[in-house]
């Protein structure tokens, strides 16, 4: 009874139900990446695992307890939060914000002690960021703001950590950059769970893709059974093609008609080297 | 793992430097409390002060007895419960300006959000036209305060939704409610002695601060800033908004209620003290930032230390400045607003990156 289990899960804000009896279950360690359109309910379902949304029906459970019943703390040590990238009111600088992390370990009267600040530092070395230690968050790149949170992650020692979508607002280079970090870690046995709207981010990092739809999960497996032309394709309503780019590195591609042309006339064939 | 060992000699060094910063602080409020004691309408060497001050300690000295005795009614009498308050004022209202700034993720909210200064008016004003003694208007513009965010934070509950946007809005309704209601009550006051008296205890005073009313509102004070100082950490966390301090383990109901009687309890203080003194609490917490950064741990002592000085020599200006005195809330708003103009520009680096 390990890992994060949705048992019937319904939630709603408001009147807008978002999650319509929504059951999954992960097994402990791996990357597990979450795929679907506006509004299918993505971070709603990562909300509920992390106990900041309360379910209307139904049961989120961590190793088999339900999540509501584990004190915020504790729960704090076990699962991490990587929120999308934001702009922050206050310029702390980025230990100070890794630092944060260690909330729930420290002590009521005595705060952060030796322990805290180890653990702040070896974060930050973990994810090659020790640089940027006394630089305020506000100013470095987003790439790099991602990375702090990441490290906050660690440091709060929790060995999940749930990112909604960890690579929104990054430019290109810092998406791959990312995802190469959640690869390392996930080797050193971290375990992810994210949220995306890049099948290839899935394709790349992910060992088990879910497909959701209107709060269901439509698809469920490794990325290769999960993302297809066609579940994609169900999945946006777009046509999509997937591309060998070589042996057993497939990359999805939109069928984009802007104009007319060679290129787009001519549809490529599944499987086609390029 | 050499750039953990450097990581880490950074951190100890931020803490090492802040406790510099604190002892340093510490060292202009002591230097601007004595330099406050000589100042007035009968002017004291700073030698004098140190005599004074040895001889009543050991019991040594060579000043005369008479002279003893005036310097104790001048100095103990009259000036220190004065100075006292200001240094109360000033570290309990850029405290709770820092904290509701951390509270509600936005540097540029003052501790009057939530309508604490609008209700402790109302009360003042009221208990100026009713009551007959100087402490019940002071238990008057307490209970006023406290009322105010009672309801502030009643009005945002009965809506159900979550997060500090109903609450600022029940906040703004309650001021707006609050205002009009000290209207009322000048309107109806007696304009020979009520409006005036009204009118002058709205603009801030610290002259009617003696020593029976500082005494009392020391302890309170002292607890309500002392409590929001032991909150850095989880206000740090609860500056990230409401979600991450959650995710990061805090019970974010708990500390803000803490948080919010605090910051009340103390502001309302403020103004049983020395009337309504503005901008105080949003001037100084954007000072000190600039100084020690924004982390709350360093950030609230250090307010609290600025804030003392500040206001001290703010009042210390509104008394001598001039042939007469002038409120010093007049000071405190003439100042702060071209203070916090200048600041404003590295107030927005701060908040949009």
């Amino acid at each position: 009874m390990t890992g994060v289990a949705l048992e019937e899960v319904w939630f709603s804000y408001g009147r807008r139900e978002v999650l319509r009896g929504l059951s999954l279950r992960t097994t402990p360690g791996g990357v597990v990446a979450f795929l679907g359109p506006n509004g299918s309910g993505k971070s709603t379902l990562l909300k509920l695992v992390l106990g900041l949304h309360t379910p209307s029906r139904g049961t989120v459970r961590l190793d088999g307890e339900d999540v509501r019943r584990i004190p915020r703390r504790a729960l704090a040590r076990r699962l991490a939060y990587v929120p999308q990238l934001h702009r922050e009111a206050f310029a702390y600088t980025v230990a100070e914000v890794v630092l944060m992390g260690r909330m729930p370990h420290a002590g009521a009267v005595s705060g952060y002690g030796a322990a805290d600040r180890r653990a702040v530092a070896e974060a930050l070395s973990a994810l090659g960021i020790g640089h940027l230690a006394a630089r305020p968050y506000t100013q470095v790149s987003g790439g790099e703001r991602q990375l702090t949170l990441i490290a906050r992650a660690l440091a709060q020692g929790a060995r999940t950590l749930v990112m909604d979508e960890p690579t929104n607002g990054l430019d290109y280079g810092n998406q791959v950059r990312l995802l190469e970090r959640v690869g390392e870690l996930a080797r050193q046995g971290v375990a992810f769970l994210f949220s995306s709207h890049h099948p290839d981010h899935a394709l790349a990092a992910a060992d088990r893709v879910i497909l959701l739809a209107q709060g269901r999960v439509v698809g469920d497996g490794p990325p290769a059974v999960a993302i297809t032309a066609a579940s994609l394709s169900a999945l946006y309503g777009v046509d999509v093609r997937m591309v060998t780019v070589q042996e057993g590195v497939e990359v999805c591609v939109p069928g984009l008609r802007l104009r007319d042309g060679p290129g787009a006339a001519a549809p490529p064939a599944r499987g086609a080297g390029v | 793992m050499d750039a953990v060992a450097t990581a880490e000699v950074r951190l100890i060094g931020r803490t090492r430097r802040g406790a510099a910063v604190l002892l340093g602080l510490a060292a202009l409020l002591l230097l601007a409390v004595a330099i406050s004691l000589c100042m007035g309408k009968y002017p004291l060497r700073p030698g004098e002060l140190a005599r004074w001050l040895l001889q009543s300690t050991t019991g040594h000295g060579a000043l005369a007895d008479a002279r003893m005795r005036l310097l104790h009614d001048l100095l103990v009498e009259v000036r220190l419960p004065r100075i006292v308050a200001a240094c109360l004022v000033g570290a309990a209202l850029a405290v709770a300006g820092a904290g509701f700034q951390a509270m509600f993720v936005n540097p540029l909210v003052s501790p009057s959000l939530l309508g604490v200064l609008a209700g402790a008016s109302f009360g003042a004003a009221l208990g100026i036209v009713a009551c007959r003694t100087w402490p019940e208007v002071q238990v008057a513009t307490l209970l006023g305060g406290l009322l105010a965010v009672a309801l502030t934070v009643g009005i945002a509950a009965a809506y159900r939704v979550g997060g500090t946007l109903v609450l600022v809005l029940a906040g703004i309704v309650v001021s707006t409610f609050f205002n009009a209601l000290v209207w009322l009550v000048k309107y109806l006051a007696d304009p020979q002695n009520q409006l005036p008296a009204i009118v002058y205890w709205l603009m801030g005073n610290m002259a009617l601060a003696d020593r029976t009313a500082v005494t009392r509102a020391a302890l309170p004070i002292l607890l309500g800033v002392g409590t929001l100082m032991a909150m850095g950490r989880q206000l740090d966390a609860l500056s990230m908004g409401d979600e991450e301090a959650r995710a990061l383990g805090l019970n974010v109901r708990a500390v803000r209620a803490v948080v919010i009687a605090a910051a009340t309890l103390v502001s309302a203080l403020t103004v049983v003290l020395a009337g309504v003194v503005g901008w105080v609490g949003l001037v100084v917490p954007h000072a000190t930032r600039m100084v020690v950064g924004p982390g709350h741990r360093l950030l609230l002592p250090a307010c609290a230390l600025v804030g003392a000085v500040y206001v001290l020599a703010m009042d210390d200006l509104s008394r001598l400045a001039f042939a007469f005195e002038i409120p010093i809330g007049i000071v405190t708003a003439l100042l702060g607003i071209p203070f916090f103009l200048a600041v404003l520009g590295n107030a927005r680096k701060g908040w949009s990156g």
